[in-house]
């Protein structure tokens, strides 16, 4: 077990799930952009052998002995992270979707700029953007739903490719959404007056598998995050209404 | 109407000694049947006194007692499966953290081992 030396470190965690074939390059390109920094990979019980890849890579595993979706394993790092004294995270997916080179940057940000949370996201350069028509669309409805919600524009509010500082690792280690939390986390964010900011990444199309978002799924996807981020609003807005 | 609320009274006794039935072999924790039981209770109570019926009926608007009586059945499952979906979401949140917490430990465990080791 690797403990932060020392305050200003920073892990990588990557989430994965049934990610065999494309796990192991993610790593090793991770380690190549930013060697010696510790790499974990949060293998959410997946049928394959994910975590013997991530490990065989180099990466440390954290193994769910069942699944627990996206934002659970996600959490689930951050838990660790938080234990083991990090002061920042980045997160991106084991599926190959988000190029390792723009860690530095992502991070160089993250210490920079005060924000607590920063996201790689890949409309903020429209040159850069890189995805299906339909998710293009859903993006746009929920960039329009957002704006007056946070107070400013997110171009990319479902991109998983995010950095946090050690308030948002703190907030989230104890909370944080299950289920496509993606949009989720930013309005937690909001209401717990941290700040987040955007820089701009190129996304690639991912290496092997297919995303969880399938059409059937879009629907309710729809449904799911506009319910969670009506009651994060309900949540944190509740204290106001106390008399 | 005496026809539904008999087999009222029939569906609340079997309710009522299929939910004892079950606690009594564990299938149903004590807690968790006292939402069933009530239930049971309450709508055992409501077939057999029609003035009391007719009293809820006329107290909520329902000119039809059997409306009401359907009214009654659907408001108190209404309220079971609400308790329940409660029960269920704090279940599922105590797994998650439990199912982290595991696997946070037997990270730490596997460390310690690796290190040992090396």
């Amino acid at each position: 077990m690797k403990r932060a030396a020392g305050p200003g470190e920073l892990m990588i965690i990557v989430p994965a799930f049934n990610e065999e074939a494309a796990v192991a390059g993610v790593v090793e390109e991770i380690q190549r952009v930013v060697p010696g920094v510790p790499v974990l990979v949060i293998d959410d019980c997946s049928a394959d052998g994910t975590a013997a890849a991530a490990k065989g890579a180099g990466a440390q595993v954290l193994s769910l002995p069942y699944h627990l979706g996206l934002g659970g394993g996600v959490q689930a790092g951050y838990r660790l992270a938080f234990e083991l004294g990090y002061e920042y995270v980045i997160r991106l997916d084991g599926d190959g979707q988000h190029d390792p080179a723009y860690i530095p940057k992502l991070f160089d940000v993250l210490k920079t700029s005060g924000c607590q949370m920063v996201i790689g996201s890949r409309f903020v350069d429209p040159e850069a953007a890189y995805t299906s028509v339909a998710r293009s669309w859903g993006i746009r409805f929920f960039r329009i739903i957002l704006r007056p919600i946070l107070g400013k524009t997110v171009h990319d509010p479902t991109s998983g490719y995010v950095g946090v500082n050690y308030d948002a690792l703190a907030l989230f280690s104890k909370s944080f959404p299950l289920e496509y939390p993606e949009i989720e986390a930013l309005v937690v964010l909001q209401r717990k007056a941290f700040r987040f900011q955007e820089v701009p990444c190129k996304m690639r199309p991912r290496r092997t598998g297919r995303s969880t978002i399938t059409a059937g799924k879009s629907l309710y996807y729809i449904i799911h995050v506009l319910l969670g981020v009506f009651v994060n609003i309900l949540k944190f807005e509740r204290h106001r209404w106390r008399w | 109407m005496d026809g539904s609320l008999n087999a009222l009274t029939m569906f609340s006794l079997v309710l009522l000694v299929a939910v004892l039935g079950s606690v009594r072999r564990s299938h149903i924790r004590v807690e968790y049947s006292v939402s069933w039981l009530g239930a049971a209770l309450l709508l055992l109570v409501l077939s057999r006194s029609p003035a009391l019926m007719a009293w809820v009926a006329k107290l909520v608007g329902i000119e039809d007692p059997p409306l009401a009586l359907l009214g009654a059945v659907m408001a108190v499952f209404l309220f079971v499966f609400y308790r329940f979906s409660t029960v269920v979401s704090d279940l599922k949140e105590a797994n998650i953290a439990l199912t982290q917490r595991v696997a946070i430990l037997e990270y730490y465990l596997q460390s310690d081992h690796e290190s040992r080791k090396a």
